[in-house]
């Protein structure tokens, strides 16, 4: 007989999939007029639920459910108020540009409720078959965000790539999973773990999975050589989409990258870490160079995202508790960075319709100083010029990956950062000393100067109190080591 | 290690048996008969008489709706037939997962109904 499992843990996934069909029985009966309700309502549930992954999240001792398929210790916890912060903050920026492209339908809301639960549940899998359950649920969630604005060709092409090739990473993935399965005789990761434990020799079939695994993971968080979607899929997605893209799915997946690596599979850390060495060293140096010859700005931060992939992925490779530290920090301060320009981004706007090209942005201190001043400090940032929050970000990984002898690793990162801070200049010299272009639209919407603000406050003033977000992060990282 | 790859052995060997036979038997009619071709021969074969018309024709999108949303009914009976087999031995947790999950499905199923993908015309 199977009693009832332990339901606290698991709260705030049951509170957001509750919510989320409440949501779309609201939406279903009222219509689309209820969207602009439906999307603060949204903002609500999200909230509630970070309360609840606050209230449930564990201060010494990991819990776990679900005949041991979830997990929920200090490090999802923190994964989890990142991703939800992320997705409010996507919600918030989409409030106006919904209004202004003609988009509000009931659905997009509810569909970001739930990729965000699939995120939710991917961060505290402790099971293969929990993890593909959740990255699952976010990812047909995504797929049909991507392809929202469905008269738009871009769009459509946007949504069908990241199916097809979204589909096909999820095909690599299952394929891994069954190779460890196979391998170990578990799903569960930590029988998982005590099985490689046991085991006197590694067998090559596990090593095997294991790098299906991480193809497929890397396919998720568009690190190179899995990143061809990304550019595309950007350009083509709705903005406050690309935002969400750019933020939340990333962060999950890359808790997922850190949860399944250090936990099983830490026994094997002298194998996964050459595969990751290679990811973060190609993804830093392609993000810097080929976002050089980009004109479209979307485009532009879909090869700054892959880049920063690129630099979070060096902690996961220093394979240390520092680096996973290193990781978190730099998830939160990515977070911030990315919501920052995404609501400058949302800002360019003429004659009712949205520009996309960087020199749209020529001239802008004269028309706009004070969201050219905001531009800046999120485009010095993202370079890591210090004392901006970007600096500490790769501060943290590099001396990581300093600490375990990675020294190369290191180096190539600092250089990739030089080259990338090349086009996130080049923004600031257009927006100050090129000719000025038509005014953008104003007044510019309240939500997305107070998105703007918060992020570039945070930006600009981490360095004088990192304390609690540090500290935060390292018992995060604690809780994964076993 | 080697001799657990060793039993999956038999699998590869099957693998390049059916693949060698299927190469021969495609390469052998291709390459041994003696071929003619002409019109008639060479157009689609339509139970013995002529075709009268394009086989790609314009198919109705809502087919597939129609589809789509039965295999999900049908899952559905697909998981429930073991579940009632089941049911005593696996307790309150397995009944209320299934009840759980039925909720859910007729969430999706107020959704559809509402936006009209059960209507055809």
């Amino acid at each position: 007989m199977y009693s009832l499992p332990d339901l606290v843990p698991a709260l705030p996934e049951l509170w957001l999939a509750v919510a989320g069909m409440a949501l779309l029985m609201v939406g279903v009966f009222s219509g689309n007029r209820s969207t602009h309700l439906l999307i603060w309502l949204s903002v609500v549930a999200i909230g509630s639920a970070l309360i609840l992954v606050l209230y449930v999240s564990p201060q010494s001792s990991n819990s776990i459910t679900f005949s041991d398929m979830f997990i929920a210790d200090r490090f999802a916890g923190f994964s989890k108020c990142l991703v939800l912060i992320g997705s409010a903050l996507a919600l918030v920026l989409s409030i106006g540009y919904l209004k202004t492209e003609r988009i509000e339908r009931f659905e997009y809301p509810v569909l970001l409720v739930l990729a965000t639960l699939g995120m939710l549940m991917m961060v505290s899998a402790n099971d293969l078959i929990a993890l593909y359950l959740g990255l699952e649920l976010q990812s047909l969630a995504l797929y049909v965000l991507a392809a929202f604005r469905r008269e738009s060709l871009r769009s459509t092409e946007a949504g069908l790539k990241y199916f097809v090739l979204g589909a096909l990473s999820s095909g690599m993935l299952l394929y891994g999973c069954s190779l460890i399965y196979g391998f170990t005789g578990s799903t569960n990761f930590t029988a998982i773990a005590s099985s490689i434990v046991a085991s006197p020799t590694v067998g090559v079939g596990l090593i095997i999975g294991l790098v299906f695994v991480i193809s497929g993971l890397a396919f998720k968080v568009s690190a190179v050589p899995f990143h061809m979607w990304t550019p595309d899929v950007y350009e083509g997605a709705p903005t406050p989409i690309t935002a969400f893209f750019a933020i939340a799915p990333k962060i999950a997946a890359l808790a997922l990258f850190l949860r399944i690596l250090v936990g099983p599979f830490l026994e094997l850390a002298g194998d996964w870490q050459q595969v990751i060495i290679v990811i973060s060293v190609a993804s830093m140096l392609l993000g810097s160079l080929a976002a050089i010859w980009q004109t479209n700005i979307k485009r532009l931060m879909a090869y700054s995202s892959i880049g920063h992939m690129g630099y979070a992925l060096i902690g996961l490779s220093a394979g240390t508790v520092e680096g996973v530290r290193g990781v978190l920090v730099y998830l939160v301060i990515y977070l911030a960075m990315n919501v920052g320009a995404f609501s400058v981004v949302l800002c360019m706007r003429r004659d009712g319709e949205s520009v996309e090209n960087i020199e749209d942005l020529s001239g802008l201190s004269q028309t706009n100083p004070m969201l050219a001043l905001a531009m800046g400090v999120f485009m010095f940032s993202l370079a890591g010029v210090p004392p901006l929050a970007g600096f500490f970000a790769k501060f943290y990984v590099f001396m990581a990956a300093i600490n375990s002898g990675l020294y190369v690793v290191a180096i190539i990162g600092v250089l990739a950062s030089v080259i990338g801070a090349f086009y996130y200049v080049r923004i600031v010299k257009i927006m100050y000393f090129d000719e000025p272009r038509e005014t953008f639209e104003k007044p510019i919407r309240r939500e997305l100067s107070v998105t703007m603000a918060v992020a570039g406050v945070f930006s600009l003033f981490f360095f004088l109190y990192p304390g609690p977000i540090i500290n935060q992060a390292q018992y995060a990282a604690l809780s994964l080591f076993p | 290690m080697d001799d657990f790859l060793l039993e999956y052995l038999p699998i590869l060997i099957f693998l390049l048996i059916s693949l060698g036979m299927g190469v021969a038997i495609l390469a052998g009619s291709f390459l041994v008969a003696r071929q003619k071709p002409d019109s008639e021969k060479l157009s689609a074969y339509e139970c013995g008489f002529a075709p009268f018309d394009d086989t790609r024709k314009q198919f109705d999108v809502r087919f597939y709706l129609v589809a789509l949303l039965f295999i999900i009914f049908d899952l559905e009976v697909a998981f429930l037939f073991p579940w009632a087999v089941s049911l005593g031995s696996i307790g309150i947790f397995g009944f209320w997962s299934m009840i759980v999950f039925l909720a859910i499905l007729t969430i999706g199923f107020i959704y559809e109904w509402r936006k009209g993908a059960l209507e055809w015309e």
